[in-house]
């Protein structure tokens, strides 16, 4: 029985998730070290800098008090699941197919009908009994899994300064370290307003949380079923529309 | 009475779990995974890098308007403000340590050696960065010079700066001590150092954060370990607040 979570997107998603808050969190932490970012090489002056950012209060960061040494301590540390995580996901979900399946678009998913129709489809009483991924999703996880999360971890490569020794093109793709830093910020932020969308959502329902640790079923393959030769006497009132 | 043991252990284990949440980050599962993580990040830049690896290198027009100071600005030690005030006539750069012969060279002396200039970005910590041209001896020579003994495993330097009333300063391994864009500058962009920029000698270390570079600095020393030196997190950032002593990332 295929499940509709493959073991390698369920560990990775939960590593993650928790390598994600971590980082945020130590993340803004570190941002309170110096509220400025800049665009280009170098950045010190705030009368430069093209966004003053606010001093997020302890609730909103690890640890709960302005601490650049532990933050940095756990931003470090976490980096290296957050990293590895995202290279091994890419290499999973090529090889398993998640990623030809689910996350590659076709101009027609770009349309406003298909928009609306992810919509209806993910509001509906039929919320969740539709397979694969809508015009919408495609979108929103392809942006995540091909933008923002490399993003974040080339940016973040970018911004030390050991990796000066190994790939000062680095440095360059972005324009300069400060630029760097402030797509790292951007990206933060991305990732956070999907976070975001992306709970509400499974909160709509808990059966997708709890498959997101057992797999769940794959309920109908991509190709349609072959016909059924008897159909199965009506025992459930209420059972799943699709079929 | 059996409420009240069950009571007080239920305290006990609310107690416990309060403090192990305060505690976690001080722990020493923490601390040997956050030293883990920091070597992790130092092998995987040395090997991708190399010894060798330079960091980028600008050009003139790419410097920034001005080279911010920060941490110490100022050096209230009244021997070096009489020398600030004359050009350092009588200031030493003493290299010292596991080395078969001493130096103590003054200015003039270490502006006589093969110089190396070169315009490089400077990363703080808090994540500000500037862009200065700097001009100064390779360590490596410098090191050379002093016949540094196969002992040393690290290279301390001492600084005229105190905060917070200690001396200031700090220790990178031989890699970074031979590596070619480790120098001891006794220049910005031209001129001689600016005291908030640590005149009159000053360490430009260029794969690490700006802790790392040490101002001020007066004495080079050659160690097998800086576990007895203020103390032993082999920098004055390192022991005060606990940052990274390698500052690659």
């Amino acid at each position: 029985m295929a499940k509709k979570h493959a073991l390698s997107t369920r560990l990775w998603h939960w590593v993650n998730a928790v390598a994600i808050i971590v980082l945020f969190m130590t993340g803004l932490n570190i941002s309170n070290a110096h509220r400025n970012l800049y665009w280009g090489q170098y950045g010190f002056d705030p009368a430069d800098a093209w966004l003053h950012v606010i001093r997020f209060p302890g609730w909103a960061t690890i640890p709960g008090h302005y601490n650049l040494a532990l933050a940095r301590d756990w931003h470090i540390t976490m980096a290296w699941p957050f990293g590895i995580g995202v290279l091994f996901i890419w290499v999973a979900m090529l090889v398993n197919g998640h990623f030809r399946r689910d996350l590659t678009t076709s101009p027609k998913d770009w349309t406003p009908g298909a928009v609306i129709a992810s919509i209806k489809a993910h509001s509906g009483p039929n919320a969740g009994a539709h397979h694969g991924y809508n015009s919408v999703q495609k979108i929103l996880y392809g942006g995540v899994f091909g933008v923002l999360l490399p993003l974040m971890l080339i940016s973040g490569l970018a911004i030390s300064p050991g990796a000066g020794g190994y790939a000062p093109w680095l440095i360059d793709l972005f324009g300069g370290r400060q630029s760097a830093r402030s797509l790292h910020f951007i990206a933060a932020w991305g990732i956070f307003g999907f976070f975001v969308i992306h709970i509400l959502l499974a909160l709509t329902d808990w059966r997708l949380i709890l498959e997101m640790f057992t797999g769940g079923k794959r309920e109908s393959a991509a190709p349609p079923p072959p016909p059924q030769p008897d159909p199965i006497p009506a025992a459930d009132e209420g059972a799943p529309a699709h079929g | 009475m059996v409420d009240l043991p069950r009571r007080s252990l239920l305290a006990g284990i609310a107690a416990l779990g309060a403090s192990a949440c305060t505690k976690i980050n001080e722990s020493e599962a923490a601390g040997s995974l956050f030293k883990a993580a920091e070597d992790g990040h130092r092998v995987l830049h040395r090997a991708l890098a190399g010894k060798q690896g330079l960091a980028k290198e600008f050009t003139r027009d790419q410097r920034s308007p001005t080279f911010r100071g920060n941490g110490s600005v100022t050096v209230a030690d009244p021997f070096y403000q009489d020398q600030l005030a004359k050009g350092f006539p009588d200031w030493k750069l003493e290299v010292r340590g596991l080395v078969e012969k001493p130096l103590a060279l003054g200015l003039a002396e270490v502006k006589a050696l093969p110089q190396r200039t070169q315009i490089t970005r400077h990363d703080c910590v808090e994540g500000w960065s500037a862009i200065g041209e700097w001009q100064g001896v390779q360590l490596g020579a410098l090191l050379d010079a002093a016949k540094v003994k196969e002992s040393a495993k690290f290279i301390v330097f001492r600084c005229a700066d105190t905060l917070y009333g200690r001396d200031y300063y700090e220790s990178i391994d031989m890699v970074d001590a031979y590596h070619a864009q480790t120098i001891i500058a006794h220049s910005l962009n031209g001129e001689p150092l600016p005291e908030k920029n640590g005149a009159p000698l000053r360490m430009r270390i260029e794969r690490q954060l700006g802790y790392k570079q040490a101002k001020y600095v007066k004495a080079i020393e050659a160690v097998t370990s800086f576990d007895q030196i203020g103390q032993g997190g082999g920098g004055f950032w390192e022991d005060v607040a606990g940052y990274q002593w390698y500052a690659g990332v």
